[in-house]
């Protein structure tokens, strides 16, 4: 194995990474906010992503412009979904809170499997196939497009909470829920923003994911799982952390790939992942656990 | 021997300092009092001796037997219990199961459990509120379910955490004549109190601490007279109980 | 009502005599099957309140031991039952001893579970020698009791519902036990519970193996049912769900919640298979808003809710 195709999965990894740490900044948005673990995360990404797929699949639009159409659309499936389903169970015992996700994961999922059936679909864009060398390494246009995406979204949501009065209402709604409410914070109106947000983070990565990902009902679990796995391994709530919890993942998936069978990777992941809940609950980033 | 015995026990959070060096002995049967003003380290001292917290420094024994390193069920099988200051009842079950809780540490047979239960919540007035959920019970029913289901281990020694704050005189009272009772029968009690009357009146000794020292130690009557006690109680109205 | 449960046996043995239909014999075989396997989650879910989201690992223990063993070796799958329980019994007590030890609570627990039993399912997937992604075709041999085969489905029927009568009266005896009420106490306020003389991991532990032993029991009978087994219905995500959704429905941390929960779900889902055959995916999307309505409207389940109505059960 020459050292150039070690480096171009490497880089590749990386690629990948950056997408999976974009869906993982929803999920620990969600998370940091409300203290609560989307199961529906993953269903919310597919549906974005078969949004996608359409409007380039029969309306021809390319899926990077395609996000003029989704976000928002996401943006306010997010804001409604906090409103209708999560409202609901937000004072409720934690079990009751996850099972709510759950729910809505499987209407969502099972309805995008009655809707478009289970054949797993892929969109050929012109650049589907298309590759960039730097030097000794091939890397994927598609992937490459994906990462820059996923960094370009990162920034904007860093400087959005660090700037904007809303992000700020968002960081004080996530630290201390009464107090933000005694300070005159809606805090329930800044939840469902907090939900709309993250939403619109899949939602983009949804778009962007399309012209090399499959598209298929059950491609949200997979990717999903491998959310939390990121975000556990950032620690969860840290945005830093699904940063760099997503890097690694992509990279331990497109290495482990090379040198071991694909699932053993696999494998490996949700054992880092066990290992990690079980001695570093605060993610591998995160403050020491107590 | 004393029953309990505590050698210079120590506990900081972060730089917080809650216990230094703190020395205690319970003898068999005696009813101890623990007062201090709010954040002096009681509950703290609670929860290292009762194994819910593990100390910086020292040591605590119970009948010569070392308690440190011991988990919280471990010593309440040796005979120790404890009460909360913030009670923690089971709230979905009902008053008489909560206490059975309790009695299954010393047996295994349901129906005597529940007769040791049964005993207990009349030993201590709860018998007419048996069947009700903990949840919907009024705080001062509530501190006395705290109270029984700790009696209901059958322990040597109960450490009993402001069983009676917030409650009104005729309650206090009551629960007055409870302690006095469960001592009767050779139990030792560690109360921390903040109705002082109560406490004065209850107590064989009174401890003071104060910013997680023992300040004083001694008859109730000596420490009322102690002016480190009176000046770290300034302001407060307890000499006038 | 006391003498209910004996009641509802009867009828339930009597039922194959008068009803003749295959499909309503079959219905209630699952109906039977999936509140067996409920009682398995409801142990550990519902009476000491750590919630699994993982079950399927315990389940697909059971059916692929089974199943392997008679393949593989011929042995009989009423002892590979056993063998399954024992090894679901020996990884429950490996992924709890290193959840409870290490204090794993709430959704880290849940999500815990899953990826123990994610890990099943993949490298099921990918070991040929476990039938790899296609998993395991039971060989049929005809009626073979022996065996644990029948020319006749209806003897399926009566073994999950002595099963099930096994596993509720099992469950009646456990609630009413020092176990049952330590479990409980450890559920409503574990740190109280511990200062009680509760050894909170232990009971936790031994929870964990009668969930699992019972879990997996109820997925060698899957196999032998159906004559198939593969990675995703033994360890799937999907099956997870399936198995914790029947006592959540009924009432988790009740006697009878699994099975209520199981009856309302299987009229269910015969109800909309009907309605819109050869839809894939619509019962769980049905599942899936009767779950949040659940949660909304009935958070302690069908059975909170008729306790909450004066009926005792
Ligand atoms: N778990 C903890 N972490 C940090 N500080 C604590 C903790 N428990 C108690 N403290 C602090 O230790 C001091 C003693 O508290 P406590 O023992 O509850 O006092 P008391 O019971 O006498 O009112 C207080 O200042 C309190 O804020
Ligand atoms: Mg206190």
């Amino acid at each position: 194995m020459s050292a150039s195709v070690v480096l171009s999965s490497l880089a590749n990894g990386v690629m990948l990474g950056g997408l999976y740490a974009l869906v993982a900044l929803g999920l620990t948005l969600i998370f940091g906010v409300m203290k609560i673990i989307n199961f529906a995360h993953g269903a919310l990404m597919m549906w974005a992503m078969y949004a996608s797929f359409w409007l380039a699949k029969l309306g021809g639009v390319d899926p990077y412009l395609s996000l003029a159409v989704t976000l928002p659309v996401g943006f306010a499936a997010g804001y409604a979904i906090q409103r209708a389903v999560i409202t609901p169970v937000l004072e409720a015992p934690e079990h009751n809170q996850l099972l709510m996700t759950l729910g809505l994961a499987l209407f969502l999922e099972n309805l995008a499997l009655l809707a478009f059936k289970a054949d797993p679909r892929t969109l050929l864009v012109s650049y589907s196939q298309a590759s960039v060398s730097l030097g000794p390494i091939l890397l994927s246009l598609p992937r490459l497009l994906a990462f820059a995406g996923a960094l370009a979204v990162t920034l904007l949501l860093f400087l959005f909470l660090k700037f904007t009065d809303l992000g700020k209402a968002l960081r004080a709604a996530a630290e201390e829920r009464d107090g933000a409410a005694l300070v005159g914070i809606p805090v329930r109106r800044v939840y469902a923003v907090a939900f709309g947000i993250g939403t619109a983070c899949v939602t983009a990565a949804g778009a962007m994911a399309v012209p090399f990902f499959y598209v298929s009902p059950e491609v949200g679990n997979t990717l999903v799982i491998t959310a939390f796995v990121v975000v556990v391994l950032g620690g969860m709530g840290s945005f830093a952390g699904a940063l760099a919890g997503g890097l690694l993942v992509g990279v331990v998936e497109s290495l482990g790939g090379l040198f071991v069978h694909g699932s053993l990777a696999q494998i490996g992941i949700f054992a880092l992942f066990i290992l990690v809940l079980l001695f570093k609950p605060s993610g591998l980033l995160g403050a020491p656990s107590a | 021997m004393a029953a309990l015995e505590v050698r210079g026990v120590s506990k900081h959070f972060g730089g917080l300092r809650a216990l230094s060096g703190i020395d205690l002995r319970l003898g068999d049967a005696e009813i101890l009092g623990l007062i201090g003003p709010n954040g002096a380290g009681k509950t703290t001292l609670f929860s290292v001796i009762s194994g819910f917290l593990r100390p910086d420094a020292g040591s605590v024994h119970l009948d010569g037997r070392e308690l440190l390193g011991l988990r919280p069920h471990q010593i309440c099988r040796l005979g120790l219990a404890r009460t909360f200051q913030i009670v923690q009842p089971f709230p979905h079950l009902s008053v008489v199961d909560n206490v059975m809780i309790g009695a299954f540490n010393r047996r295994s047979d349901g129906r005597r459990a529940r007769q040791q239960a049964l005993d207990v919540l009349a030993r201590t007035g709860l018998g007419p509120v048996a069947d009700r959920p903990a949840h919907v019970l009024p705080i001062g029913l509530r501190k006395r379910l705290e109270l029984a289901r700790a009696l209901a281990t059958e322990p040597r020694i109960l450490l009993l955490d402001e069983v009676m704050a917030g409650l009104n005189p005729a309650e206090v009272e009551a629960t007055v004549a409870i302690i006095r009772a469960i001592r009767a029968s050779g139990i030792a009690i560690l109360v921390i109190e903040h109705v002082m009357a109560a406490v004065m009146g209850l107590s064989d000794r009174i401890a003071v601490l104060h910013h997680g020292e023992l300040i004083a130690e001694g008859s109730p009557a000596e420490v009322a007279r102690d002016p480190k006690v009176v000046a770290a109680y300034l302001g407060e109205p307890f000499l006038a109980a | 009502m006391r003498r209910l449960p004996l009641l509802l046996l009867a009828v339930g043995a009597v039922i194959p005599l008068l009803v003749r239909s295959e499909y309503v014999i079959g219905t209630l075989t699952l109906i039977y099957f999936f509140a067996f396997v409920g009682q398995g989650w409801n142990i550990l879910g519902g009476y000491a309140g750590q919630f699994s989201f993982g079950h399927a690992l315990f389940f697909g223990i059971g059916a692929y031991t089974s199943s392997l063993l008679f393949v593989k070796a011929g042995l009989t799958p009423w002892v590979g039952m056993w063998c399954g329980a024992a090894l679901a019994v020996l990884a429950g007590l490996l992924t709890g001893h290193l959840s409870f030890r290490f204090g794993l609570r709430g959704a880290y627990f849940a999500l815990i579970m899953l990826a123990f039993a994610e890990i099943f399912r993949v490298a099921a997937t990918n070991l040929d020698w476990v039938g790899g992604s296609f998993g395991i075709l039971v060989p049929l041999r005809g009626h073979a009791p022996a065996l644990f085969q029948f020319g006749d489905k209806r003897y399926f029927y009566y073994i999950i519902l002595l099963m099930l009568a096994g596993a509720t009266y099992g469950v009646r005896r456990l609630e009413s036990s020092k176990l049952g009420y330590q479990m409980a106490a450890i559920r409503e306020n574990e740190s109280a519970a511990e200062g009680l003389g509760v050894n909170a991991y232990r009971v936790k532990l031994t929870a964990m193996a009668l969930s699992a032993g019972l879990t997996a029991r109820g997925g060698s009978f899957y196999a032998q049912y159906f004559s198939y087994v593969d990675p995703a219905i033994g360890f799937g995500p999907t099956n997870s769900i399936e198995i914790l959704l029947r006592p959540i429905i009924g009432g988790a941390g009740t006697v009878w919640g699994p099975l209520l929960g199981s009856f309302l779900l299987g009229g269910l889902g015969e109800g909309t298979r009907g309605l819109v055959k050869s839809y894939a995916g619509v019962h769980l999307m049905i599942y899936g808003v009767i779950l949040m309505a659940a949660v909304v409207f009935l958070p302690h389940g069908v059975m909170g809710w008729l306790r909450r109505r004066g009926v005792r059960g």
